[in-house]
């Protein structure tokens, strides 16, 4: 049976780790690649490398990062942030990214969706979505969610599968830093509407928000940062947890 | 030992190439006939898309090589995929070394299907030490049903072949490059032995 993937996602600026880390067996708490491992061993199904950087060379800073990971990781990986062109993701795959994630270029520039799937395959395209719910509507967002769009949730998340990406990750800034838990009626329905998996993001605080995301919201992933750098919630302890309720999870 | 990885366009290569350095083998990727040839063993790696996978191949002849290799020959996900009979996918014509016809999920089921699944009825010594229902990782739309050459089974809308063995060819639609210690496992049964 297909189980239901936890993704903890690191915050990558100029090849390093930003948010502080609380790993007291790290040797280097900025060093994504020795996190990484730890994170492969303790059980992550995938990882999410979000790169912040803003810097001339941060494209060339992030293909190292990823053959890095790629060198030492044992377990699949997407890589986001900046990418714009079919040039950026063929150095990404090529040096070992099992998938990217595309969010602001996508809105700017929809066939960029079709042009990666053409090229690379629906399996290796991710595409990310910031919405925030306004006056019970849901408005995509740009820019880490500071600039709204004209576009409703929804009506973006068919465009993107009708152009073939293979998987959403849809991030609620509405939930985003509260810890109360993932915005799962706008999950559930993005996952009863769409037919390609839907990971949640934003809002994850405890062990409960989990399951509830993947009965209640019917999440197929679902990805956290904080949570899981503060050792708040240990995966091992959450994938037994989900166990005992009854959602497929690899132990 | 001699491993040689086919590069012929499509393919995470960098990752299964780490993987062997992982496992101690420094694998080479090539495309010349020759070199593929000389192998010890051969990995057949492939992303994508069926038919414009299947077309790099027709344009450097290797679909003409791989079918008549002698030694252990490993193809993963799409490599896997293009070495049946037909794929559904592009309509295309594969290498016709395993005896299938790969067909796409129906949309009962969320397409591609993308995570941890489990394998079992394993039946071949490229499981050794490998349990039933271990998990690997898988990402894919099509698939080969189960047939005479199914060496392993997954479940996604309904049985599957996860893997198929043929001779010296052997195939994985999931990614032990990517599976975590028990791909590790089996990428080591496949240089160890794999031989029945």
């Amino acid at each position: 049976m297909l189980t239901k993937r936890i993704i903890p996602c690191l915050d990558i600026k100029n090849g390093r780790t930003v948010k502080g880390i609380n790993f007291v067996d790290l040797r280097d708490a900025g060093d994504p690649v020795e996190l990484a491992e730890i994170y492969a061993k303790s059980g992550a199904d995938e990882l999410v490398f979000l790169d912040i950087s803003a810097t001339e060379e941060r494209r060339r800073t992030l293909a190292d990062l990823v053959l890095r990971v790629a060198e030492k990781v044992n377990i699949p990986f997407t890589v986001g942030g900046g990418i714009s062109s079919v040039e950026d993701v063929d150095i990404l795959l090529h040096n070992g990214a099992d998938k990217v994630s595309i969010n602001s270029s996508a809105v700017k520039n929809p066939q960029l969706i079709n042009d990666l799937v053409a090229k690379f395959g629906s399996q290796c395209i991710v595409v990310a979505i910031d919405a925030k719910e306004i006056d019970g509507e849901w408005i995509v967002h740009l820019v880490g969610g500071k600039v709204p769009t004209e576009l409703n949730l929804f009506t973006w998340a068919k465009e993107v599968e009708k152009r073939g990406a293979g998987e959403i990750l849809f991030t609620s800034m509405n939930h985003d830093g509260t810890k109360d838990g993932f915005a799962n009626e706008a999950l559930a329905k993005l996952s009863t509407e769409l037919n390609i998996p839907i990971i949640a993001s934003g809002g994850a605080g405890n062990m409960q928000h989990f399951t509830d995301t993947f009965v209640e919201g019917k999440a197929d992933a679902a990805l956290a940062a904080s949570v899981f750098h503060f050792k708040e919630i240990e995966i091992k302890d959450l994938k037994e947890e989900l166990k005992r309720n009854n959602i497929p999870v690899r132990l | 030992m001699n491993i040689v990885i086919i590069d012929y366009g499509a393919g995470n290569i960098q990752s299964i190439k780490f993987a062997f350095q992982r496992l101690g083998y420094e694998a080479i990727l090539s495309r010349d006939a020759d070199v593929i040839m000389a192998a010890d063993k051969v990995i057949f790696p492939g992303v994508g898309e069926a038919s414009s996978a299947m077309k790099k191949l027709r344009e450097s002849k290797l679909d003409q090589i791989i079918p008549k290799l002698k030694q252990p020959v490993l193809g993963i996900c799409l490599g896997m995929q293009l070495m049946c009979h037909t794929s559904e996918e592009g309509d295309t014509q594969g290498l016709g070394i395993f005896n299938v016809d790969v067909v796409k999920f129906s949309n009962k089921v969320k397409v591609p299907q993308i995570g941890w699944n489990q394998i079992t009825n394993l039946k071949s010594n490229l499981f050794k030490n490998v349990k039933e229902k271990e998990h690997i990782y898988l990402v894919h739309s099509f698939y080969a049903p189960i047939c005479e050459e199914t060496i392993a089974e997954a479940d996604y809308e309904l049985a599957y072949s996860a893997a198929l063995k043929k001779n010296n060819f052997y195939g994985t639609q999931f990614h032990p490059e990517k599976s975590s210690d028990v791909g590790e496992r089996i990428l080591k049964n496949f240089i160890d032995s794999a031989t029945s």
